[in-house]
């Protein structure tokens, strides 16, 4: 197979290419490995076992994110487990060398917002982390990856992996979204067309209009969710976007350096001659708020519609269709709209940002949420949480009756005290509705934009933003 | 490291598709430092709430061959799942498509993942329901599924076969051997020099 030439993936690839192993894989260069305190203590582990060090301490950051509290944070944390796993990531950072931006440093929050916001996150950059949400930081360029924990240790020893390069889809969305359509939308409606597992095998290109004129807030959203359509890796070329949003951020370059950055990073964009393996297309306007009624992210459906049947599906994918219905005790044909919540989250690395903050308090403001409904609001990071402090937006939350709470992972993953319990269902602005995925193995998650939980929120049921902006 | 060239034992079907990582070992069992002692959590919340769930079936204790459906493994990039299926005893997957990151970290464990068409795969699962004490036998050099008087072909990326059938699947030697190479690509990449040659 002759490789395409021309787009941002396979530059950035060749570039990062230190040779070819026997097995066939290539060795490539890793810019940047961010490290947190679940998946990385094993890989301390193996370099102590195995007598190595960490080879590029400087192109390593850690941070905490998944186990800890997000309502009282003092040490040591009431959960052992949790508390051991903060002590290991402390001594380990401080043993390797590894900086560390630790609950009680202004810089610390979730992972895959700390690493854009403090500028790390660079265009034309390869990116790891021992986690899957990794693909992320694709919204600027980069080649951005999740990886296991015995891959952690590769990086911190050699800051390469063995790889096989995937081939490169473009995902091309042009237009403008409706009101109260956000990037979301956008993911969840491509998921639910090219299926959970559409993307094996490939990294996604994201082009179009409507992707040049998304903010970095909204094209994190997109990248984030790759991962959930089968892509390990999901990127869209670097612009003036990605540059304005760069310039000034702490380990972004600064001054000469930066002009010469930028205009290295631009030069990276796939060219309108870029070759692909696969293009796939679809129109803005066809796209409206999206709720998932299942298991999997792309059981969803638009907020108009009703759910399918099971008949609806190819026979091979009725069983596991039937499996959620059961699952979420719901129907066939049954409107998603008025459905009944009793929890609203908004948070996680997929919208959790300013962006994502601000829409939702939009539709707040003014309002109250259900008696009935549990709500709460986990900005992604300290420096976001301070920020929407400045602008009022915690106000406007927690008179709305929403619980402000500090930067974590909190709800999306069940690693920390915030969880469902029993059958609760959750709306809720992260990206997995897998079964138990929210903490409780009977809990139930319904997917949706930062606007669209806010509105669940109010009126304690799936609602249709648009009739409330 | 040992070669991994065939892996014989009894077959285990759970021939569900998108079986997600979460579902594999919760997240709750994440809180660690090490892996030991997550065999047992494998499947656990599925398992609790499906009394007929085949980890928990006499006839298939012991079994070392995980036959799955589509999509094995999707979901977190948690090495936690592989060294859990480990842990319980899998020691090899077969099943009609595997997530990628899951697949990765299998092959860095030695655990083969084997793809095999829809079809051949009910046929294998159906025998294994029939007969749980038949051997399995999955051939990894030569991409072959046998049970019983059957053989079936199956499939796994050339580097994947490559790295498993020559005990080279944790690629970390292999990798510290090019420190040499790793410095010198580090030095032509722009902004490791702060793009002072853009």
């Amino acid at each position: 197979m002759t490789k395409p030439s021309n787009n941002l993936f396979n530059t950035v690839w060749d570039l990062h290419t230190v040779r070819t192993l026997p097995s066939g894989e290539t060795q490539l260069f890793i810019g940047l490995h961010l490290v947190h305190e679940v998946t990385s203590p094993q890989a301390f582990s193996m370099l102590r076992e195995r007598g190595l060090k960490v080879i590029y301490p400087d192109r390593t950051w850690a941070t905490v994110d998944h186990i800890i509290p997000t309502d009282n944070q003092a040490r040591p944390f009431r959960d052992n487990l949790a508390e051991e796993m903060m002590s290991a990531i402390e001594i380990n950072c401080k043993e390797f060398g590894v900086p560390l931006l630790d609950i009680n440093d202004k810089r610390q929050g979730i992972v895959h917002v700390i690493g854009p916001e403090q500028g790390l996150t660079q265009p034309g950059m390869t990116i790891v982390c021992g986690d899957s949400h990794t693909s992320t930081h694709g919204a600027f360029g980069s080649i951005a990856l999740g990886i296991g924990t015995s891959q952690v240790a590769y990086v911190l020893a050699t800051q390469t992996l063995a790889l096989t390069r995937p081939k490169v889809r473009k995902i091309e969305v042009n237009g403008t979204l409706r009101p109260g359509v956000y990037a979301k939308d956008v993911t969840l409606h491509v998921i639910r067309k090219l299926g959970v597992q559409g993307g094996v095998g490939y990294a996604y290109e994201y082009a179009g209009s409507t992707f040049e004129s998304m903010n970095m807030d909204e094209r994190m959203t997109v990248c984030n969710m790759s991962i959930e359509g089968g892509a390990r890796c999901g990127y869209i070329n670097p612009d003036q976007t990605t540059i304005e949003y760069l310039r000034g951020r702490p380990h972004a370059p600064q001054g000469e350096a930066f002009e010469r950055a930028a205009r290295w990073w631009l030069s990276l964009a796939s060219g309108p001659e870029a070759e692909y393996d696969d293009v796939v297309v679809f129109n803005a306007d066809e796209i409206e708020p999206t709720v998932t009624w299942g298991i999997t992210p792309a059981q969803s459906v638009g907020v108009s519609e009703e759910l399918p049947a099971i008949n609806d599906y190819p026979k091979e994918q009725q069983f596991l269709v039937g499996e959620a219905f059961e699952f979420m005790g719901l129907t066939e044909h049954q409107p998603i709209k008025g459905l009944k919540i009793d929890v609203a989250f908004i948070g996680s690395c997929t919208n959790s940002r300013m962006t994502d903050l601000r829409e939702a308090a939009r539709v707040v403001k003014g309002r109250k949420i259900s008696p009935q409904v549990k709500g709460l609001i986990v900005p992604g990071s300290q420096t976001i949480r301070d920020q929407a402090m400045a602008e009022g937006l915690d106000k406007i939350f927690t008179e709305a009756g929403f619980e402000w709470r500090e930067a974590g992972c909190s709800m999306c993953l069940a690693m920390n005290p915030d969880k469902l319990s029993g059958r609760e269902i959750c709306a809720s602005s992260s990206n997995r509705n897998f079964k138990g995925r929210q903490g409780s193995p009977t809990g139930r998650t319904l997917l949706m934009s930062p606007a669209m939980v806010a509105a669940a929120a109010i009126n304690g049921s799936v609602t249709d933003v648009r009739e409330m902006l | 490291m040992a070669n991994v060239e065939t892996v014989e034992g009894r077959g285990i079907p759970l021939l569900l598709d998108d079986i997600d990582t979460d579902r594999i070992i919760p997240a709750r069992y994440l809180r660690c430092v090490t892996f030991d002692g997550l065999g047992e959590h494998a499947f656990e919340d599925d398992r609790n709430q499906n009394p007929n769930h085949p980890f928990d079936d006499p006839r298939y204790k012991g079994a070392s061959i995980l036959v799955a459906g589509r999509n094995f493994g999707c979901g977190s990039s948690r090495e936690h799942a592989p060294q859990s299926l480990l842990r319980w005893g899998i020691h090899a997957v077969v099943a009609e498509s595997f997530a990628e990151i899951f697949f990765g970290n299998c092959t860095s464990l030695g655990i083969p993942c084997v793809r095999v068409e829809r079809a051949v795969l009910e046929t294998l699962a159906e025998s294994i329901k029939q007969n749980p004490k038949q051997t399995v036998v999955v051939n990894v050099r030569d991409l072959q599924v046998r049970f019983g008087e059957k053989k079936i072909p199956c499939e796994m990326s050339d580097n994947a076969r490559q790295a498993l059938v020559t005990g080279e699947f944790d690629s970390l030697s292999r990798l510290l051997e090019g420190v040499d190479d790793i410095q010198e690509k580090a030095a032509a990449i722009p902004y490791m020099s702060h793009f002072s040659d853009v």
